[in-house]
């Protein structure tokens, strides 16, 4: 297998294949009648997933290099290269893409009823969108897929959303823009003082990241500016308003595209430029009590504002907020099991919580209302729906033997160590999560069946079974094995605390006057 | 090595002036043209035509210099041979084709018969490639005030229109106004240095260290009052919203684009080549200048519910930011400059052209509502608005957002990273009127049946769109060798600021 595969030069064009089969594809969807709209889409969007399953065996274990490099002039006058390379952080966020890309075509094939073609067009720009920012390795090309990637969300949410769209889709269009923007002037600030310094004017990430001593005393005000824009995508406690808006007035494949990919951005952004560019700003400590702090008041605001929900799609989508709160604390925490744990939540997050708003989509679709006290004693009517349901939700709570729970553990234990009362509070948001997941659960599928509406409901077709099985295998795989996961993502997080730690190292003058860093 | 020029023979003058004279010349024979025909909609087309034809052959004439790599032998000539003019000379006559392409069946339509509107067009074209070549004050001056002239009637033409002839009045009086600052502000810097030449004046100033003369100050803040005017820079943007809001919406275009370009053009030569030695006080001016212009510009276009309005306050938001690229002093933001008004052109124009479609009924009246529905019936247009506002809003992927990424790496290396964050706010706030459009073309339904039947894209504008939409995403994404032009036009402009002279 592997011989072949580099036969074919595999490993050379992989990441562009990844990025050009969906734009083309989007062509292809465009051009073809509305009712062949679908399956071109479900093609594409399968052909991309095969092209990217070989990565996982191809990728090389042991090495926080990046892989699969190469780059092509784009505006070579100004440094700005077409670049590409992945590491074991952004691998398992490629492939978490590229699974969930054809759930998400199928999870809309009959949800979607009118505008067929530009639908599935957008959502295949949006997949180039996604990968182009989880793979890029120059500032620039990231930026500019960052901001690309925005647009087809805008239409996916504000043309086939929910009643309220339009203020969702502007609102989560103005958040995201207002953060990223300020970014963009932290990056050219950063490419003049790192090309001031060295005499080389490029946007590569590696040469900004070797010579990013050169901006001195505007790290925190650099710091500051890509902070922003990746809070806001996390979405961290005070910004994350946007979301539940989003969410709930998105069409299902687009909620299950936000939640599943489009949040993780923002924590990859925060591990793969905000962190190593600014370690010394990023562990002063009032920073870090302040991240870490709105961290843990995210994990339980967000739980016990879930708790409350009336809107199931509402409650998952507050529930976001909360684990993304664990991301955060694990990453801040900077110890190998609390960033390998953050890791693994940001991919179990994007397995359950997708697998949830494809079930409340499901929920919705037959009786048109996703209000809870709606539904009750589903258990009778629709055992199989039941069973998924029941599973999916204990996978997100964290019980043991999902994937939910490995994340968590990770975090937990590894942010034990520094924060030691961060992380107390923090535990206390999966037993939050038990609380409002097991009692919609009750609500929904058990209780008495005491609405005639519900009596009649068809349980899980064909097509949806197709849909959430692999994120079902993927719960009970990352569950009860999640070594190769960790065996991936290993050398990459290990080289992140090493260098964070080295160059706080060398930019603090003694230990104990942490004050005085700049 | 290009090729040389000797402005002091005949030969060489005509030479220099090659682009004025042509376009002179067709002018002239199109005056000729109308005063024969000039009965009804046929005689309009052909003097449309005649008009496209000039100004093609113009733009041939311009580029043809350019590639040649004209130069003059002798420094302080009262016509600039260079890049820069080039360059913005280009810039001009594309934008002046697209407006004639535009009125070629918007006159029709509104039922306006006065073939000499084509003349004015050239005329002010003429203005506008006097003010990038001339390399002396008074031509510049001249270039400027007949500009102005062909203008002033252009916002009046629609006779029977209240507002066009109030339009008309009011950037008369104003324009007149202004010309009277810009006219003491040269006299003053005539006295201080003796010359009204910018290269001399520059090694004037540096020779006989006159950069806080307090005449020379006063000059330059007299030059600066009317060109604030003429670019519309806050707080001399009054006229702006009803002078827009009531010319023809092709002349509406033709002043948000190449009309202020074309003042921006002259005002960068003058800052940069004569003043350069001064900057320190200019460029703090320029600066505050282009804070409030952006900011004040993007909040009233916040406000607006009319789409022709809310454009003329975001034309006063954009020239904020060219403002911006101004006040890094330096040729880089002069190349920003370029690039900008070049996408600046083209998707100001693209706008408007859409709205003179929609606008059947009276562009005036078009608010923003109005576009609800637009996509399900028009969805060509429709793509194209929103590549036009995502443009204007500076989204990557569009020619505005390079042209925004230049001026903000311009500011940013001159180190004023306030102003580089003042910039994005604007822009942020800018969303808040630009996607609206979108949102209401894409996202809402159609208010009835018959909605936009009328509405349409008639002949030319068809064209003018097409090509500014797929010039404005082709720059987006492979902007390389414009902005190697960009370079190019403003290298050179700043001359060396050490005292040649004296050492």
């Amino acid at each position: 297998m592997t011989e072949f595969l580099g036969n074919i030069g595999y490993n050379n064009w992989v990441l562009d294949a990844l990025l050009v089969i969906p734009l083309v594809g989007a062509l292809a969807v465009l051009s073809v009648p509305a009712g062949e709209a679908k399956k071109v889409a479900l093609g594409v969007t399968l052909v991309e997933f095969l092209v990217s399953v070989p990565l996982w065996w191809t990728f090389q274990i042991g090495t926080a290099a990046m892989q699969f490099q190469h780059a092509y002039p784009w505006i070579p006058g100004w440094g700005i290269y077409y670049r590409v390379g992945i590491d074991g952080i952004s691998l398992l966020m490629v492939l978490l893409t590229t699974l969930t890309m054809p759930l998400a075509v199928l999870g809309s094939w009959n949800y979607i009823k009118d505008k067929l073609c530009p639908y599935y067009a957008l959502l295949l720009v949006l997949t180039t969108g996604m990968l182009g920012v989880f793979v890029a390795l120059d500032l620039f090309m990231f930026y500019v897929l960052w901001e690309v990637m925005l647009i087809p969300m805008y239409f996916l949410i504000g043309v086939w959303g929910g009643p309220r769209r339009l203020y969702a889709a502007i609102k989560f269009f103005i958040y995201t823009f207002v953060g990223s923007l300020l970014m963009l002037v932290a990056i050219l600030a950063i490419y003049y003082m790192v090309g001031d310094a060295t005499g080389v004017y490029s946007f590569a990430y590696d040469h900004l990241l070797e010579n990013i001593g050169a901006v001195g005393s505007w790290g925190f005000w650099l710091f500051g500016a890509f902070a922003l824009a990746f809070a806001i995508k996390v979405p961290m406690f005070p910004f994350h308003t946007w979301l539940p808006d989003a969410h709930v007035e998105a069409p299902t494949a687009a909620s299950v595209i936000l939640a599943g990919i489009l949040l993780k951005m923002g924590t990859y952004g925060f591990l793969r430029f905000a962190l190593p560019f600014f370690p010394s700003e990023a562990m002063h400590p009032t920073v870090v009590t302040i991240v870490v702090g709105l961290a843990v008041i995210g994990i339980v605001y967000g739980a016990l504002v879930a708790m409350v929900q009336p809107d199931f799609k509402k409650l998952v989508a507050y529930s976001s907020v909360s684990h993304l709160g664990f991301v955060m604390l694990g990453i801040w925490a900077l110890t190998q099991a609390s960033v390998a744990g953050a890791i693994i939540i940001m991919v179990s997050h994007g397995i359950s919580t997708g697998a949830l708003f494809f079930l409340a989509g499901m929920l919705s679709e037959r009786r048109h209302t996703r209000e809870i006290a709606a539904f009750g004693g589903l258990a009778k009517v629709v055992p199989g729906l039941a069973v998924v349901l029941t599973v999916v939700a204990l996978s997100s709570i964290g019980l043991p033997g999902t994937n939910g729970f490995v994340g968590e553990f990770l975090v937990l234990i590894g942010s034990w160590g520094p924060y030691p009362w961060a992380t107390a509070v923090a535990a206390t948001g999966v037993i939050f999560a038990a609380a409002y997941l097991l009692w919609a659960l009750q609500r929904i599928i058990y209780n008495k069946l005491d609405k005639p509406e519900n009596e009649h409901l068809p349980d899980l077709s064909k097509r949806e079974i197709l849909v959430l099985a692999p994120l079902l295998a993927c719960i009970l795989w990352i569950g009860l094995y999640p070594k190769p996961l960790l065996d991936r993502i290993e050398a990459s997080t290990e080289h992140l605390i090493t260098t964070v730690q080295e160059q706080r190292a060398s930019v603090a003058p003694t230990p104990g006057s942490e004050e005085q860093v700049p | 090595m290009g090729m040389a020029i000797d402005v002091t023979t005949p030969g060489g003058f005509v030479l220099a002036l090659l682009p004025e004279l042509v376009l002179t010349c067709w002018m002239l024979v199109l005056l000729v043209a109308v005063a024969w025909r000039h009965r009804d909609e046929g005689d309009q087309q052909m003097a449309g035509q005649l008009a496209l034809m000039g100004l093609v052959s113009t733009l041939l004439v311009v580029l043809w210099m350019w590639v040649k790599g004209a130069y003059p032998e002798t420094l302080t000539g009262m016509i600039a041979l260079d890049g820069f003019r080039y360059a913005t000379s280009a810039i001009f006559l594309i934008g002046a084709i697209l407006v004639v392409m535009l009125s070629l069946g918007y006159l029709g339509r509104e039922r306006i018969l006065v073939p000499e509107y084509y003349v004015l067009v050239m005329l002010a074209a003429i203005g506008m490639l006097f003010m990038a070549s001339g390399a002396d004050l008074i031509v510049i001056f001249l270039g400027l005030e007949l500009m102005s002239m062909a203008i002033y009637v252009l916002a009046g033409i629609d006779r029977r229109s209240a507002f066009s002839a109030e339009a008309a009045v009011k950037y008369f009086l104003l324009g007149a106004f202004a010309s009277g600052f810009f006219l003491y502000g040269i006299a003053l810097l005539y006295g201080a240095t003796g010359t009204t030449n910018l290269t001399q004046m520059h090694y004037q100033i540096v020779t006989l260290g006159l950069e806080t003369n307090l005449m020379l100050l006063a000059g330059i803040g007299m030059l600066l009052i009317g060109f604030g005017f003429k670019v519309a820079a806050v707080p001399f943007h009054m006229w702006v919203p009803d002078v827009y809001d009531g010319a023809p919406t092709p002349i509406t275009a033709y002043m948000a684009a190449a009309v202020k370009a074309a003042a921006f053009t002259a005002l960068i030569r003058v800052l940069l080549h004569a003043l350069g030695a001064s900057d320190a006080v200019w460029m703090e001016i320029i600066l505050w200048l282009s804070v409030i212009t952006m900011i004040v510009g993007n909040l009233i276009a916040l406000a607006q519910t009319h789409l022709k309005r809310m454009l003329a306050y975001s034309s006063i938001g954009h020239a904020g930011y060219i403002l911006a690229a101004l006040a890094s002093g330096s040729e880089r933001g002069a190349a920003a400059f370029l690039f900008y008004i070049l996408a600046y052109t083209l998707m100001t124009l693209g706008s408007f052209a859409i709205l003179a479609a929609v606008g059947t009924r009276g562009e005036r009246d078009v608010r923003i509502d109005d576009l609800s529905g637009l996509a399900s019936r028009r969805p060509w247009m429709a793509l194209a608005m929103t590549v036009f506002m995502l443009s204007l809003l500076g989204f990557p992927g569009t020619a505005g957002f390079i042209g925004k990424w230049l001026v903000l790496s311009a500011v940013v290396s001159a180190d004023q990273i306030v102003l580089a964050v003042l910039l994005v706010i604007a822009s942020m706030v800018s969303a808040g009127y630009y996607l609206p459009v979108v949102m209401a073309m894409y996202m809402k339904s159609a208010p009835s049946e018959d909605a936009h039947s009328g509405s349409g894209l008639i002949g030319a504008a068809r064209w003018v769109v097409g090509i500014a939409a797929v010039l404005l995403l082709l720059l987006g994404v492979w902007p390389n060798r414009v902005l190697d032009m960009a370079a190019d036009g403003a290298e050179g402009l700043r001359p060396a600021p050490t005292r040649i002279l004296t050492d």
